[in-house]
């Protein structure tokens, strides 16, 4: 079943068609990979799903549940988290806060006035931030201020930081570029370590094809805002529209 | 000082250790700051006499009960504004208009309903988070500079309005006071008689002098009940900075991005931090004006806003000890070193030939008396630029300076 249905979505930027009547099924407990050249309209889909853009016309239904005119966090309450194309966290905190933070948006909501209790009697969220961080091998940076760690070590506490929401959908905004070789492995590694503990729903936006053919099990390629395949990654590495599109650029 | 600001990242509060030696819920840190800040209270009288009656060093005392109350009271709005400011990243520019509605608030009470001090503070809370939440609402459609800009636009407009068109709720220029005419509900006040502010039957201004030797300590009662006010709030202060709350207001400051797109709406956070610093601005409104029963509207001027910016950003914003301290430093300039004049730095200087006396009193009056003004704008530009953390980092440094010595004669 799909758990995240897009049909005919338009969006503009003027003159400019982003995107033109893009559809997308991502079924539950998969890798869905989106693909295409820079400019391809790949972010702005995916700020279409996180309520940060309204497309001009069409769908998204998460859940059986539409998730237009929804702001980004009701979305995020609904079960979608984010991972962003450069890691966003909260620099000026320790590694446990951050994680404390997801802790506590799943338990409490939006918003709630819990001002006068101690952060020191969450024992059962810090509990759970903690088992999350050695999930990612980061248990010895706990107290480390997140804005102090290099680039992998933030986009590895990014995607703890969703994971401990346990998230129903995982969207990842290119989260290797960027990155040193070594970080690229290590991404790749924990998105799959996390796609085999976990069974977590992914969609992913990428633009290097050693990530998506290593992790995605079906593809959708995006040119110029439309949709030009959807298939396994085997038939698209053979696909001529695709090497046309896309791949063909790539070996430029 | 033993502060912990909230970049300190070695000592997180959110790590699981258990609480050693603390009390009221707080680490065995939190709570021997919080008993500093309560020797410090108890003991102003003492501490900040040291100094003989009628010595030469007398005019640098500062335990007189006016004095006090306005450490005390300027150290709660600072706690407050430290609140939102130092939490959240927001300056208002515009925190002297829940003061100063904090005190219309609590003169009406004293007016109308009873010259009982405890009320009229509650009132005062009260009416100051009320108006705080719609200045909030409004002023937090924006950030930034902007933010700031509307804060101020509602202070001056508050400020405008209580000397003209409101003039009927706040005695407009000359402001209201407590006169023989008021005969409140709860009182037994005889015909023309003009009643005075008190606690539980007890008058604020009822003083005890204990006179040693050459000194003299007065102890007040108003001083004591706006000691315990500024005790409570620190407490707060402290719990707030430890609470999930907490953290969620350091993030707003951090990454509202962030925060929005992991389920969490950090404009409503923002709003809350607003409102409690109101009402803190309205507590220390409320206590002035049981104190000295009076308002007027230069109460919510914006230089008042400014002074507590000033305050908390000299003291170390973000930090808990820090409004405190930038609020005792601030009063105590506008306060001794205002009243140091011509003839006092003669004496000071009297030791020296004719000519250098001379030059010195030249040379340092421009910083002493009126200008004052100077010595503070020198002294905050001076923490800006090499204390960023301001003086309680200063602290730090020093006791850091310390602490590295002492462990290097360990090795040695
Ligand atoms: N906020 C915007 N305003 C105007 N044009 C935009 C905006 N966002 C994206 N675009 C344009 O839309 C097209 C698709 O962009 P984007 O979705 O970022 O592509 P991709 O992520 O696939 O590289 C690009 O031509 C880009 O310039
Ligand atoms: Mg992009």
């Amino acid at each position: 079943m799909a758990i995240l249905s897009v049909k005919g979505v338009n969006k503009r930027f003027g003159g400019l068609q982003a995107l033109g009547d893009v559809n997308l099924d991502v079924e539950e407990n998969t890798c869905h990979a989106i693909i295409g050249p820079n400019g391809a309209g790949k972010s702005t889909l995916l700020n279409v799903l996180v309520g940060k853009l309204i497309p001009d016309s069409g769908s998204v239904v998460f859940d059986g549940q539409s998730v237009l005119g929804r702001k980004p966090h009701q979305i995020n309450q609904m079960g979608i988290s984010r991972v962003f194309q450069t890691p966003e966290i909260f620099g000026d905190l320790t590694v446990i806060e951050n994680m404390l933070i997801p802790c506590f948006a799943k338990r409490d909501g939006s918003f709630r006035m819990h001002a006068i209790e101690s952060v020191r009697d969450e024992g059962d969220m810090i509990a759970k931030a903690e088992s999350m961080l050695d999930e990612v091998n980061m248990l010895d940076k706990t107290d480390m201020l997140a804005s102090s760690m290099s680039r992998g070590d933030k986009r590895r506490l990014e995607m703890a930081m969703c994971l401990v929401q346990e998230p129903r959908l995982l969207l990842l905004d290119e989260p290797t570029a960027g990155m040193a070789r070594a970080d690229t492995e290590n991404t790749i590694q924990l998105l799959k370590d996390i796609r085999t503990s976990r069974g977590i729903t992914m969609a992913i936006i990428e633009h290097d094809m050693n990530v998506v053919f290593s992790l995605a099990e079906r593809i959708t390629v995006l040119a110029q805002g439309t949709p030009l395949v959807e298939d396994t990654p085997d038939n698209i590495k053979g696909h001529p529209k695709v090497r046309e599109a896309y791949l063909g650029e790539a070996q430029v | 000082m033993t502060d912990q600001t909230t970049q300190t990242p070695v000592s997180t509060p959110a790590r699981a250790k258990p609480a050693k030696g603390g009390f009221l819920g707080l680490t065995s840190n939190d709570s021997t700051l919080l008993m500093i800040i309560f020797g410090l209270l108890i003991f102003a009288p003492f501490i900040l006499n040291p100094f003989p009656e009628g010595s030469a060093m007398a005019q640098f005392n500062a335990g007189y009960p006016d004095l006090m109350q306005r450490f005390v009271i300027f150290g709660i709005f600072a706690i407050g504004f430290n609140i939102l400011f130092g939490l959240t990243g927001y300056l208002s520019f515009g925190h002297a208009a829940f003061l100063g509605v904090g005190s219309y608030a609590a003169i009406w009470s004293m007016k109308l309903v009873t010259l009982n001090v405890i009320p009229a503070i509650i009132m005062a809370i009260i009416v100051a988070g009320a108006f705080s939440w719609v200045v909030g609402k409004i002023s937090l459609r924006r950030s930034g500079i902007y933010f700031s800009i509307l804060t101020l636009a509602f202070a001056q407009m508050s400020y405008a309005l209580a000397y003209s068109v409101l003039t009927p709720i706040t005695g407009g220029e000359t402001g209201l006071q407590i006169k023989n005419t008021d005969n409140p509900l709860f009182g037994s006040l005889n015909p023309g008689e003009i009643g005075r502010a008190n606690f539980f039957g007890l008058e604020m201004g009822n003083s005890y002098m204990l006179e040693i030797g050459n000194w003299v300590f007065t102890f007040n009662l108003g001083y004591y009940i706006a000691a315990v006010a500024m005790l409570v709030a620190f407490y707060l202060s402290i719990r707030i900075f430890r609470s999930p709350f907490g953290i969620m207001l350091r993030a707003v400051k951090s990454n509202q991005q962030r925060m929005n797109y992991t389920g969490l709406e950090p404009k409503r956070y923002t709003l809350w931090a607003f409102v409690i610093s109101g009402m803190f601005a309205g507590l220390a409104g409320g206590l002035m004006v049981a104190m000295d029963t009076q308002v007027g509207p230069e109460r919510m001027f914006w230089t008042a806003s400014g002074e507590v910016v000033i305050m908390t950003i000299l003291g170390g914003a973000g930090t808990l000890m820090g409004p405190v301290l930038g609020a005792g430093f601030i009063k105590y300039l506008e306060n001794i070193v205002s009243k140091i004049n011509k003839d006092i730095l003669h004496q000071w200087f009297a030791f020296l030939p004719d000519g250098f006396e001379d030059l010195m009193v030249t040379l340092v009056y421009p910083f002493v008396g009126k200008g004052w003004h100077l010595t503070m704008g020198i002294l905050f530009m001076l923490v800006v630029i090499f204390l960023p953390g301001g003086l309680v980092e200063g602290g730090k440094r020093i006791a850091g300076l310390f602490t590295r010595k002492k462990t290097a004669d360990k090795e040695s």
